[in-house]
């Protein structure tokens, strides 16, 4: 081989981002996944729309049959719609990445001299943002609707960061879902049919008393179930210590479970 | 003399096909470099191990003097890519778009703004620069991808077949951008599956097919590689081209192709053309058109390959030059069976 061209004179050439770049890296690309909000506030009501929808069926047309009224089913419920729709969200990232791969902007920003991990992080910060405005949401309208706290700011704040932290723990999964379905429509349909099933066969909309014994013992290993019992227990008053720790130690599970398969699917995109 | 990239048998494979398979590439600085090839050849790939994206199985190429797989991030700060599709986030605007690139290059946000707005200028996307990207014509989101990977000033700049799918003028408009930018001293190494654009734009041309380079020059040293010219007849009556194919196949010892009223055939000696004419005199066929003329890229094309160049049977060599845009749409679903392909290996 012949001589090599050296860069060009005045371009500094960093070997790799340090932890500085890798942060305002991660915060670019979580703007970039906000700031389309600002143009498209439809995106927010996406956001809001399922919410409020299952917020309002539910108490109003289970809520009388299943609790005998409204208002008591109303509280014991909402913590359940939070659990179902902050798993729901979680896959917003699995979408958000794949439509990134499918549209070449993956690559794109593969190309750019970033650091590795911030197209995942970027989009889960982004994400995950997204999942405390739901949460907010939830407790909003729900209030409106006769829901009460009856536990205080802490509880309040206690329920968001057991939610976000199962969130997190979910992003591993929906990365990896992300990173290997062939499409964005392909991911929504994995989506529903696990998500769906899993939900319902928990406590979070009844009590599982009336259940078959066998589903009543799916129903109380479900994570969902936990995560139910411990969001109550935070907003409405009464025991949490162990459902909150079996719902942590779910969300440690996914987490130990799918991080390397999603981090080798994401090396293997390279 | 210095490299902007220098690649030694780089290989790739895909189970069984092997994508690249013991490719050599050298481009000078401040090159322009067409890579051409049908699809399936291994541009595609190539263009992704040189861009850091895809490490290869064997081989080792050096971008900028840098290692693609040792110093990825070297190589990501000097070089520009444009993929085949266009890579934009739809639902940012032209503005947010060029400015999230800056941001991530670790430009100010004033200097991100400033750059973004000059490279809109530049492409003529100023009026759109604030409406989301989904809203833009297929020339507008090629323009603003190449826009994207120009905002760090890339010494070097990857092309991976920039104008398929484009319309002629919007084609018309990219070649300008191309020229400018090799103009403005920046290596460029640019695949097409179109002649004519390798023709027009490359300093140098190499030729892929199967992962491998079959032939490397400038445009007119590989019209020369075959030795041949092509001799063209075109008798005055259609009904004597039988005639002329049996005396043209005949003196220059090879069937010749008929095709739209005109003989033609490979020529190596042009001492036999005068025999031609005067048998054909003798038969008394009027040829109303007769000549000898260097052998176009296609033939070469056909001559290394043994197949026509991609698009080229139905649509003649001039890209979307056929009936409406009734050839880049063809070539679009044939990527697309490609892609796919691709995909599922």
């Amino acid at each position: 081989m012949t001589a090599i061209s050296p860069a060009a004179p005045g371009v500094t050439v960093s070997a790799r981002p340090g932890v500085a770049a890798t942060m305002r890296h991660t915060a670019t690309l979580a703007w970039r996944s906000l700031v389309q909000i600002k143009h498209n506030p439809m995106e927010l009501l996406d956001l809001s729309v399922q919410p409020i929808m299952f917020l309002l069926l539910f108490t109003y047309v289970f809520g009388g049959a299943i609790a005998g009224s409204t208002g008591d089913y109303l509280q014991f419920s909402l913590p359940g719609l939070v659990a179902q729709n902050m798993l729901f969200a979680s896959l917003t990232t699995a979408i958000g990445l794949n439509t990134d791969i499918t549209k070449g902007v993956f690559d794109r920003l593969r190309s750019l001299p970033i650091a590795r991990s911030a197209p995942l992080t970027g989009r889960i910060v982004a994400d995950t943002l997204k999942q405390a405005w739901a949460f907010a949401l939830f407790l909003g309208v729900g209030m409106v609707l006769g829901f009460r706290v009856h536990t205080g700011v802490f509880g309040v704040l206690g329920a968001l960061a057991l939610l976000l932290a199962f969130a997190l723990a979910m992003s591993w999964p929906a990365v990896l879902i992300g990173l290997t379905a062939e499409n964005q429509e392909k991911v929504q349909i994995l989506a529903f049919s696990l998500i769906m099933p899993i939900t319902f066969t928990s406590n979070a909309f009844v009590p599982t008393a009336t259940m078959p014994s066998w589903l009543q013992k799916w129903a109380e290993i479900n994570p969902v179930s936990h995560l139910a019992d411990a969001v109550r227990g935070l907003l409405s008053g009464g025991p949490i210590a162990s459902s909150a720790i079996v719902s942590l130690l779910w969300a440690a599970g996914l987490a130990v479970v799918f991080a390397p398969l999603s981090i080798r699917a994401f090396r293997n995109r390279t | 003399m210095t490299y902007a990239i220098q690649a030694e048998g780089l290989a790739k494979r895909y189970g069984e096909t092997r994508a690249l398979d013991g490719v050599d590439l050298e481009v000078p600085r401040g090159r322009l470099l067409g890579v051409l090839g049908p699809n399936g050849a291994g541009k595609t790939t190539a263009v992704r191990v040189l861009a850091t994206l895809l490490r290869p199985d064997g081989g080792r190429a050096r971008v900028a003097g840098y290692d693609v797989v040792r110093q990825a991030h070297q190589v990501r700060s000097l070089i520009g890519l444009t993929g085949q599709y266009a890579a934009v986030d739809e639902t940012l605007t032209g503005v947010e778009n060029l400015v999230m690139i800056g941001r991530l290059l670790d430009m100010p946000r004033a200097e991100a703004r400033r750059r973004a707005a000059e490279l809109l200028a530049r492409f003529d996307l100023t009026d759109a620069g604030g409406r989301a990207a989904k809203t833009y014509s297929g020339g507008m989101r090629r323009r603003l991808d190449l826009a994207a990977s120009l905002v760090g000033r890339p010494q070097l700049l990857f092309l991976d077949e920039p104008t398929t799918g484009l319309d002629p003028r919007s084609r018309a408009d990219l070649w300008a951008v191309v020229r400018g930018l090799r103009d403005d001293g920046v290596t460029v190494l640019l695949t097409t599956q179109y002649l004519e654009e390798a023709d027009q734009l490359a300093d140098d041309i190499v030729v892929f097919d199967h992962g491998k380079v079959i032939a490397s020059g400038t445009s007119d040293e590989l019209k020369a590689t075959t030795g041949a010219q092509v001799l063209e007849v075109r008798p005055l009556r259609p009904s004597h081209l039988d005639v002329v194919a049996s005396v043209v196949g005949d003196v220059l010892g090879a069937a010749p192709e008929v095709a739209g009223g005109l003989v033609s055939g490979s020529v190596r000696d042009p001492a036999l053309v005068p025999s031609i004419v005067r048998r054909l005199d003798d038969l008394g066929v009027v040829a109303a058109e007769l000549s000898l003329r260097k052998s176009s890229l296609d033939e070469v094309f056909l001559a290394l390959t043994g197949h026509r160049a991609e698009g080229t049977e139905n649509a003649g060599d001039r890209p979307g030059d056929g009936p409406g845009s009734g050839a880049g749409a063809h070539d679009d679903t044939r990527n697309g069976t490609a892609r796919k392909k691709e995909v599922a290996l």
